[in-house]
């Protein structure tokens, strides 16, 4: 299943020009607030109809079909739960409106997002937290061929994200159908998405698979000098008897993170970010960091202050540093260059670690 | 026969009365919530001219309301020889009186539900559209089960109003006992009477009851749907 889309929608001042292609799997789609992100989104489920383009859905022509036709999951940023029924009767909407859900599915989707504690409470006997699972469930009790979601967690606070951000990793990772996902966050970009679509000004500018995206020095300027940098695959190895840490290894070597004994034998992703990598042209010694990575420059970015952003492979996987241009200049840095990569283990933001 | 015990004239006021407001509502409840339903979520040239309209039967003189009546349904009226020729007759009748307690209660009936109407989230009903509701499922599903204290509300409040009215019912249907003869017509012709006066205490305490239970129950309805 994929969606494909190509559209023009202009609302007085604002005009929107979006491409996008969002096989299965999580699609984020990052920019700026006002660049057309919840337009573009809204236009996928039908809640804006465009002006000109096409939309489809799992192969089938949906441009100018109604909401309900289209079999299109939608999050929105507030749960939006129907407050005269109970939440099986929410869960359950979809159903009574002619959805074809087999009871299977529904007991799946209600462990997946334990859901069942909360069957038979009333919808404002739920914390904020609670409501938009049930919101997620109920959106995928929908049968949806595609399933949009705009800011799910950004009415949450801190907590609460990241104790819903596991069951959004689980639902991407057992549903097989496209995900578009509308975020200003780099972390929860970082942690969800397997692609990544780019907007500016209205404009669908760049995409690619997440990896790509984030480690585009061309793409810090969207993205922002705290988002931009590296996601990882890595395979967690155990825990390391003489440090303390959790050992992990990528294609270019291994790291050391703090101790995330809990995801001993997993396949996580890990984020690094361009601004906790430092830069040497020697192999460091007797350096509190432990991760040094050994790498060649591949790439350069200018920023628009006295930043540079510096692209580098260990291996096959590609970094991102940023450091200042003053820096750079200093230590000579030229393409192909040899280049030690310092990471602190402290470094690793455990809102972006995830599976 | 004691003083409070009522005499058959008066069950039949009574009853009638009961049975126009009843049919009033009935019958205007299904316009009032399509009228309140149009003010609510649409703004289109002559809104407020719908609006007003909705509305003259609060303002204008009952009677002005009554002969407004008569000139459309009367039996010279314009609409009136078309009923007779289906059979109806309603200028004089009891069907007529439920026609002009409906009219001067739609005004009331059409603020409540609009109020109901303006209540609620229409985000709600995007979100159902989403879910694979067609509008007229997401109507029935969450619409109206969203407005359904204030539709009650509206219900009571203009059987209260139906229940009570005189001006327009009495210049439209007149006073005929067991026929156009309402609670408050029967006491109007009462109070015409010397000697009469248990009877109108009676009738006065009976309406007042009445008005009263019902405006209770639309304010325990309309504070139910503000909690919700």
């Amino acid at each position: 299943m994929s969606l494909e889309l190509d559209i023009k929608l202009k609302r007085g001042a604002f005009e929107l020009s979006a491409k996008l292609h969002a096989p299965a799997g999580l699609t984020v789609i990052f920019g700026p607030s006002g660049s057309g992100k919840t337009t573009l989104l809204r236009a996928v489920a039908g809640l804006n109809l465009p002006d000109q383009g096409t939309i489809y859905i799992d192969g089938l022509d949906m441009s100018v079909a109604p909401p309900y036709l289209r079999s299109v999951g939608y999050v929105f940023q507030d749960a939006r739960l129907l407050p005269h029924l109970d939440i099986a009767g929410n869960l359950d909407f979809p159903k009574k409106m002619g959805r074809n859900v087999s009871a299977e599915v529904r007991s799946e989707v209600v462990e997946l997002l334990e859901l069942g504690p909360l069957l038979g409470r009333s919808v404002k006997d739920l914390s904020g937290g609670e409501a938009q699972r049930v919101s997620l469930g109920r959106a995928l009790l929908s049968a949806p061929k595609c399933l949009c979601m705009d800011e799910p967690l950004s009415a949450l606070d801190h907590g609460l994200r990241q104790r819903i951000l596991p069951f959004l990793e689980r639902m991407r990772d057992q549903t097989r159908i496209p995900i578009v996902y509308v975020t200003h966050d780099a972390s929860e970009m970082a942690r969800l998405a397997d692609h990544i679509v780019l907007m500016q000004n209205g404009q669908t500018v760049m995409s690619g698979s997440a990896s790509e995206i984030l480690s585009n020095p061309a793409a810090v300027p969207i993205l922002g000098v705290r988002a931009a940098g590296t996601v990882i695959s890595v395979k967690t190895l155990g825990l390391d008897a003489e440090t303390g840490l959790t050992a992990v290894a990528f294609s270019g070597g291994q790291l050391l993170l703090p101790d995330t004994s809990h995801i001993v034998g997993r396949d996580i992703r890990l984020r690094i970010a361009a601004q906790d990598i430092v830069l040497a042209k020697e192999r460091p010694r007797a350096l509190s960091a432990l991760n040094i990575l050994k790498g060649i420059i591949t790439g350069f970015h200018r920023g628009q202050n006295s930043g540079v952003m510096v692209q580098f492979k260990v291996g096959d996987t590609v970094f991102l540093a940023r450091i200042t241009a003053y820096s750079a200049k200093k230590m000579g840095l030229v393409l192909n260059q040899k280049i030690f990569a310092i990471v602190k283990a402290s470094a690793f933001d455990p809102a972006g670690i995830g599976t | 026969m004691s003083w409070m015990s009522l005499t058959t004239a008066e069950v039949q006021a009574i009853m009638l009365s009961f049975w126009v407001a009843l049919g009033a509502v009935f019958f205007s409840l299904p316009l009032a919530t399509f009228v309140a339903f149009v003010l609510a979520r649409y703004r289109f040239w002559g809104h407020g001219l719908l609006n007003a309209i909705v509305h003259l039967p609060l303002v204008m003189p009952p009677v002005v309301t009554g002969y407004l009546l008569l000139v459309l349904f009367g039996r010279k009226g314009i609409f009136g020889p078309l009923f007779e020729v289906l059979g109806i007759q309603i200028a004089f009748t009891s069907v007529g009186a439920a026609v002009a307690a409906g009219v001067m209660a739609f005004p009331l009936i059409v603020r409540s539900i609009r109020m109901a109407f303006e209540a609620i989230d229409p985000r709600l009903e995007e979100a159902g559209a989403t879910l694979g509701g067609k509008p007229s499922s997401v109507f029935m599903f969450i619409t109206l089960p969203l407005i359904g204290p204030g539709l009650l509300a509206g219900a009571v409040v203009g059987f209260a109003k139906a229940l009570g009215e005189f001006g327009a019912t009495i210049t439209f249907v007149s006073n005929i006992p067991g026929e156009t003869q309402t609670i408050a017509s029967a006491i109007y012709a009462l109070l015409q009477v010397p000697g009469q006066e248990a009877a109108v205490v009676r009738m006065i305490s009976f309406s007042i009851l009445l008005s009263f239970g019902a405006l209770l129950m639309s304010e325990t309805l309309a504070r139910r749907m503000r909690r919700s």
